[in-house]
């Protein structure tokens, strides 16, 4: 008995009351969402139509929902760090649990909300951008999205049962080893992360494929949309710079779980080596979640400012030139590791150039909009916004690479300022901007302006009412990753400040939510599938698009093929649409949302060193993959009449 | 035919898969090779590091070899691309980690 209630009580995370909240929470939302399904028989819909589809369109949902909530609790967690520093000598957090909240809160951001989000969007507009009927692998697209999803519940799961990590998302050695750390926390940030980043692989893998091999005739690779252009060189960069993260966190499991001695001293091994491997892939990183809403930018300002995008291939180049340099600046992160100065002056350097391509790009946007008729929607005013503001994350980032006076600025909260403007004012930024931009595309109706437009202007000056004074309190030798600062220092009425902003983000995240659901109730319907008169293929299809995406794949001659297409109708030019045939059409499985259940139990396992439960989790990994490999007959024919039908009801078949 | 309309996969099998057998084989065994010689002989660290280094880049030439079609494939630029991009990361995480972690300041 005595034995029992031991074990509980290490097994779940006890002592704080606001654990019990949210052990309660959890269990009614549990029993709620089983409720709700149950009452209204909609189990079997919910498996046949969502969990086990293999549909571009509808992976991209999810993945999205996914991420919505993830930014849910990651913006939680940046509430609860913000209240503790509201005030010197606040007691809301304890410093254990202070830095368990700034660790869960990076890594949520990064690999569950940012990550997961650019994945959703890109999932729901390159195949249409490129005029393709799906992905490349369907299927293996439906096992990424399982993956990250099994990797986040994992990593949600330790802050109530066993503990949450606590040495930061980037988990430096030492302290991120048994030694220091002996707690599950570290374990389950080793296994979700690396779930999930299987995931992201073959994410990058299917993308790269899908646009290489399967766009439109006469669509060639300068002829393709700017955000299909940024997913390109994002799949290559994840497909190279992932495998570097697989390798380390595999090597810190074999430290953690089975008493390897890869990056502890003793027996010879290297704590830097990890912050070596760690950021050779977390810088390329940054541009995975930045090259796309780069894409995203280009999208909305060229349709918005009715032109056409200025400079397109040097914007391509520049992702080029980006995509290589990307691989060779990782240092930059621990200059103050002791290197010498050749290395030192030769990433330094390496990261300066990064800046040159991306200011070419801000000009490049800056010239599109140049004599453009802008119009200010809620996607182009997130464009507009990004501009600036990720200017500054970019000028005080090459501030940050020099390596002398980064040892002023590291650890500070000038980098966190910097970081989080390069983060929020591109990466959010932009996903905002590409969700109301395809939300039409997705759903049918739009999201509604007046509420949009609220929401923007919250977030957006909340943001600087946050982050512009971390800048100088950086400068004034402010710490980052520290649960509470003396009164005596001068700085209180400063983070007070700071932590109003916060809370105005978090206003700006909910007017946001609750536009989704007035949008859902009254938003105007888009009849059309065009209603930003777009310039690419996504918007030539009716919205929301079928499940075949193009009832005839049409044949591109220029850039901006859609545009093209319109032009051609006004002038009468207007080509015949070619005759139907019986699509081929990927059928749903199963195997996907089972194999990671397996991943999850496994993972589960691995984490409490549990492997009565681990192997047996390893072994349904691989009888899902045995029995994906007996499965001959994984499509549908979609006949002729159905496709008329769908048409007929869109509207685009008389 | 057009590789955006969807396709069946195709049913038929060239025979046996002797490629990859081979292949799987000659992975698994340069893999144990390598373990035993890691584990199971005390060489020279250094000894033991270069030969471990050749297993590695030989077991590479398989997998691109047996498994991965480098020698098929309508439009070879992508391989020779996608191949010049890996040497490139290779060599950066490769060289710049030992540049780094044996040039530290004392
Ligand atoms: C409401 C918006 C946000 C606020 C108020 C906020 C606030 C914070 C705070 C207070 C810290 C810890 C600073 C410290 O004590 O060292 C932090 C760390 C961090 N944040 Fe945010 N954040 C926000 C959004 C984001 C987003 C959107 C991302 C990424 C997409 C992000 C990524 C990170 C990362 C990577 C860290 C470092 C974690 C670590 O130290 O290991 N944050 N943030
Ligand atoms: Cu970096």
């Amino acid at each position: 008995m005595n034995s029992i209630t031991n074990f509980l009580s290490h097994f779940f995370v006890t002592g704080d009351p606001m654990i019990y909240g949210a052990d309660v929470s959890i269990v009614l939302v549990t029993l709620a969402i089983f409720f709700v399904l149950t009452y209204f028989k909609k189990w079997k819909w919910l498996w046949q139509e969502w969990l086990t589809t293999t549909d571009h369109k509808k992976i991209g949902i999810m993945y999205i929902i996914a991420a919505l909530l993830m930014f849910f609790r990651g913006g939680v967690d940046a509430l609860m760090m913000r209240t503790q520093l509201a005030l010197p000598g606040m007691t809301f957090l304890n410093s254990d649990h202070y830095n368990q909240v700034f660790t869960t809160h990076g890594t949520i951001m990064i690999i569950f909300a940012a990550m997961p989000f650019i994945f959703g969007l890109m999932n729901i507009a390159v195949p249409l951008q490129i005029g393709a009927r799906d992905v490349a692998f369907p299927f293996l697209n439906a096992v990424s999205f399982w993956l990250f999803f099994a990797g986040a519940m994992l990593f949600n799961l330790s802050f109530v049962i066993g503990g949450s990590p606590d040495a930061g998302w980037s988990a430096y050695a030492p302290y991120a080893g048994t030694e220091l750390n002996p707690g599950v926390g570290e374990n389950y940030y080793l296994l979700a992360v690396q779930i999930s980043g299987i995931g992201s692989l073959a994410t990058g893998i299917n993308f790269l494929v899908t646009i290489l091999k399967m766009r439109a005739p006469g669509m060639t690779l300068f002829k393709m949309p700017m955000f299909s252009w940024s997913i390109l060189i994002t799949s290559v960069i994840m497909i190279f710079a992932f495998p570097a993260f697989t390798v380390a966190l595999a090597l810190m499991t074999v430290d953690r779980i089975f008493g390897g001695h890869f990056f502890t001293i003793a027996s010879g091994g290297s704590p830097m080596l990890w912050a070596n491997l760690f950021w050779f892939w977390g810088h390329p990183e940054v541009y995975i979640v930045l090259l796309p809403v780069f894409g995203i930018f280009s999208e909305v300002i060229a349709t918005f400012a009715h032109k056409t995008l200025f400079g397109y291939a040097i914007m391509v180049w520049s992702m080029v030139a980006i995509s290589l340099l990307s691989f060779i600046t990782w240092l930059h992160h621990f200059f103050t590791m002791g290197n010498t100065a050749p290395v030192n002056a030769f990433f330094s350097i390496s990261t300066m150039l990064i800046a040159i391509p991306t200011g070419v790009k801000i000009f490049n946007w800056l010239f599109t909009l140049n004599k453009g008729r802008i119009h200010f929607t809620t996607p182009m005013l997130w464009a507009l916004a990004f501009i600036p503001n990720f200017t500054i994350g970019g000028v005080t980032g090459v501030m940050l690479a020099m390596a002398p006076a980064d040892y002023q600025y590291h650890n500070s909260a000038f980098l966190v300022a910097h970081f989080h403007s390069t983060l929020i004012a591109g990466t959010v930024f932009g996903i905002f901007c590409g969700l109301h931009y395809w939300w039409p595309k997705m759903f049918g109706y739009l999201l509604d302006e007046k509420r949009g437009k609220w929401a923007f202007w919250v977030f957006m000056i909340s943001f600087n009412i946050c982050f512009m004074p971390m800048y100088f309190l950086g400068l004034m030798g402010q710490t980052r990753r520290m649960y509470t600062y003396p009164a005596g220092l001068g700085w209180g009425p400063v983070n007070f400040v700071i932590t109003i902003g916060a809370f105005g983000m978090g206003v700006g995240f909910v007017i946001m939510a609750y536009n989704i659901i007035w949008s859902a109730l009254h938003g105007k319907r888009d009849t059309t599938g065009d209603p930003w008169d777009g310039r690419t293929l996504e918007w030539s299809i009716p919205s929301p698009a079928a499940e075949y995406n193009f009832a005839t794949i049409p044949t591109v001659s220029t850039r901006d093929a859609f545009e093209a297409m319109k032009e051609d109708k006004r002038a009468g030019k207007e080509k015949a649409p070619a005759a139907y045939k019986p699509i081929h059409m990927p059928n749903n499985s199963a195997i996907p949302v089972v194999m990671s259940a397996f991943m999850f139990i496994a993972g589960f396992g691995f984490v409490f060193w549990w492997f009565w439960m681990a192997i047996p989790g390893v072994i349904g990994v691989i009888g899902c993959m045995i029995a994906r490999s007996f499965v001959y007959n994984d499509a549908h024919l979609i006949p002729v009449e159905e496709i008329e039908r769908t048409e007929r009801a869109a509207g685009r078949l008389s | 035919m057009q590789e955006n309309e969807n396709q069946p996969i195709r049913q038929e099998h060239a025979g046996f898969p002797w490629k990859q057998v081979i292949g799987l084989l000659l992975s698994l065994a340069l893999t144990f090779l390598a373990l035993w010689i890691a584990v199971g002989l005390s060489l020279p660290v250094n000894v033991t590091i270069a030969i471990i280094v050749a297993l590695a880049i030989f077991q590479a030439f398989i997998q691109l070899f047996m498994f991965m079609h480098v020698t098929e494939g309508t439009e070879p630029v992508h391989q020779l691309i996608s191949i010049l991009f890996g040497i490139y990361v290779a060599f950066a995480v490769v060289a710049g980690t030992i540049w780094i972690l044996y040039a530290q300041m004392g």
